[in-house]
């Protein structure tokens, strides 16, 4: 069985729509910024929506007062996609998948709207409010598995279409810039006051980033769009080495990426998405990990550089960027990168260029020691 | 300067929740990472918190607390050297 | 494929159920006193424990249960799965949201800005699948399901594609929740139905049977 991507629909600070969003990187526009941020006002360098984005997206839905700031952008989105597929959420073959790691978690700092309960800091309860909007029939399910919950919840989706449970499943990534998410990583000293640098010598640590990315897997053949790809297979696997630090041997994603390359030595990958955060020891081991796959050689990028780290939007968003250079027959350059400074061998991609790509090699990694990769061919 | 040490083991036990060590296993010049007490990377930026928590004291560069935190007496040390014990 | 519940646990009201039998009980009416007494009573031995948020030591006892305690059948579980083929999935209604609130404390005052990086990194549920992978090194499949209420459907379908895909063999899945002092864990270990481990104490995986356990 065929199980494939469809539409799809980003809303970043770089655009409100894929298209928009692509051409924003094919521009090597940036949407991370110096701002000061939060309480205590220092700099940071992140990417977030401004006052005017939220009010047209807040325009284009009904009762907008009822619905928190990450579920009017869900909303949003979604609908991009429920429009352009004519998928319902009232077939019952049809779920939502949301990935997130904190949802609306903004609630905690911001005065609580009228009519808007601290329930909705749950994320099933949120997720819930996006369904019904939809008038979703099956509850929508929620996928929080930290940095991978995008890229795995598309493996997740393509398994469930699989088991047959269901046709359709739209899958949502979504995430917040916050008080709580930049405080915490900078407890961690893995935040960079400038623009990151993925994969580069003087890469010192990530930017957050805010958007939402929706994407349809689907198994029907009426749904295929000139950017659907096949997703091939799929993976995750755990370092079960440390809580927040990746493995030095990189083995989980090593593990990841064979399981997900297994039975499929056919296919030739031309083209790697990779995580790079920008952390010195994020990139390190994933740079271990693809010369460990023998993957040196193929080019590579991380979009991070554009967006900073969206967290559980990350791997939609990352997955619908790379489908779309697909389209285009296009390498989008590696944000931030002039300088290899990781150890093991890769081909991080510093100029734009075009090349046919029939297939990407998609890989994410996050706290909990947890890796994923997916393969997806035109 | 005894004192300060004694009182930054218990700190310490408290801060790295390290519930089965009690203040006596801590030996004043012994390292805190490597060996011994099991500390990793989390560890090591729960220290920094703990300075600024008790004593006021702003680490701006986490290189800088390889040498601060090799053992307790230096710890002890930085902190007397900031004048904050 | 047939696949087979192999063992199952379950903690909830200062109890901790192996099997349905009573294993540990307690008066404690306070979580974290009751999860340290059943750190203590099952001898685990593992310091780190005590690093943990409550979600994750919740989850940490139930599997522990399972896969320490001697006598308990799921100790052979390990030994006769290949650690990198063991899939854990697991679930809840809370997610890390206990942990959310206990760090949105150290950053809710201005003039006490005191973000901790060893709370930080619990807010995220999946952390409790990292803890279980490192104390047994078990790095198979991840997933981590948030759901306003346990899923049985959800999960006998996921388990049973992974099983089908072949990088699993045997998974850890369950329910593990924490939130406000209230908390509910519920695991158990699936394999696939070969002739070694035939046992007729053995049930077959399936929705009605998770049900029935889970309440």
């Amino acid at each position: 069985m065929e199980i494939f991507t469809s539409y799809h629909h980003i809303i970043s600070p770089l655009g409100f729509n894929s298209e928009e969003n692509y051409s924003a990187v094919l521009a090597n526009k940036l949407g991370v910024k110096k701002i000061n941020f939060g309480k205590l006002n220092n700099l940071f360098c992140l990417s977030v929506f401004s006052e005017e984005n939220l009010n047209t997206v807040s325009q284009e839905i009904n009762n907008s007062h009822l619905f928190t700031k990450l579920e009017k952008l869900s909303i949003f989105s979604i609908q991009q996609v429920l429009n352009k597929s004519a998928v319902s959420l009232t077939d019952k073959k049809t779920l939502l998948i949301y990935s997130t790691t904190k949802g609306n978690i903004d609630l905690f700092e911001n005065q609580l709207p009228n009519l808007i309960s601290k329930k909705r800091m749950y994320l099933s309860t949120m997720a819930n409010e996006i369904g019904n909007y939809f008038g979703a029939v099956n509850k929508p399910l929620v996928v929080s598995n930290a940095c991978i919950s995008g890229l795995l919840s598309i493996i997740i989706a393509k398994r469930f279409i699989s088991s047959g449970q269901f046709d359709n499943v739209i899958v949502c990534g979504g995430d917040l810039v916050s008080e709580f998410t930049v405080s915490g990583f900078k407890s961690f000293n893995a935040l960079s006051v400038n623009p990151c640098k993925p994969f580069d010598a003087k890469r010192d640590g990530i930017n957050l980033g805010e958007a939402v990315a929706t994407i349809l897997i689907t198994k029907n053949k009426n749904l295929k769009t000139n950017s659907s790809m096949n997703i091939v297979n799929g993976a995750s696997a755990n370092d079960a080495n440390h809580i927040s630090g990746p493995s030095r041997n990189a083995d989980g994603l090593v593990q990841a990426i064979q399981n997900t390359l297994k039975n499929n030595s056919e296919i030739k990958i031309d083209f790697i998405n990779a995580h790079g955060t920008a952390t010195p020891y994020n990139d390190e081991m994933e740079s271990v990990a693809f010369e460990r796959a023998a993957l040196s050689e193929i080019p590579a990028n991380s979009f991070k550089g554009y967006y900073g780290h969206t967290l559980g939007a990350a791997g939609v968003l990352e997955t619908i960027l790379s489908i779309e250079a697909a389209r285009h027959g296009q390498i989008i350059k590696s944000a931030g990168f002039e300088t290899s400074g990781v150890s093991g061998k890769m081909n991080v991609v510093k100029e734009y260029k075009t090349q046919t790509i029939n297939s990407i090699l998609k890989t994410a990694s996050g706290f909990g020691g947890c890796n994923a990769a997916a393969l997806f061919v035109r | 300067m005894d004192a300060l040490i004694e009182k930054l083991k218990g700190q310490i036990i408290e801060q790295l929740n390290l519930v089965e060590v009690k203040p006596a296993d801590i030996k004043p010049d012994a390292p805190l990472f490597g060996e011994g007490l099991g500390l990793d990377s989390i560890d090591a930026l729960e220290l920094i918190v703990l300075l600024e928590k008790h004593y006021g004291i702003k680490i701006q560069n986490p290189a800088d607390g390889k040498k601060i935190f090799e053992s307790v007496r230096t710890m002890a040390e930085f902190i007397k050297s900031n004048g904050k014990d | 494929m047939e696949l087979i519940i192999t063992s199952y646990c379950k903690i909830k009201r200062n109890t901790i159920y192996l099997e349905g039998n009573k294993i540990i009980s307690s008066n404690s009416e306070n979580p974290s006193y009751f999860f340290a007494e059943a750190y203590k009573t099952l001898e685990l031995n593992y310091p780190k424990f005590h690093k943990m948020d409550m979600l994750s030591k919740l989850g940490f006892l139930a599997t522990e249960t399972l896969l320490s305690i001697p006598k308990a059948f799921g100790t052979e579980f390990l030994l006769r799965n290949n650690l990198n083929q063991i899939s854990i999935i697991l679930s809840n209604h809370s997610s890390s949201l206990d942990t959310d609130r206990i760090y949105q404390k150290s950053i809710s005052n201005k003039d006490q800005y005191l973000p901790s990086p060893a709370t930080f990194v619990y807010t995220l549920p999946n952390i409790v699948i990292g803890e279980i992978a490192i104390k047994h090194k078990i790095t198979g499949e991840n997933a981590f399901f948030v759901s306003e209420k346990f899923d049985a459907e959800l999960l006998v379908n996921y388990t049973q594609e992974l099983f089908k895909e072949a990088n699993t063999n045997a998974a850890i899945c369950g329910w593990v929740d924490y939130d406000d002092a209230n908390y509910e864990a519920f695991i158990y270990l699936v394999e696939k139905a070969t002739d070694s481990i035939k046992n007729a104490n053995f049930k077959a995986l399936n929705q009605t049977l998770l049900n029935q356990l889970f309440l």
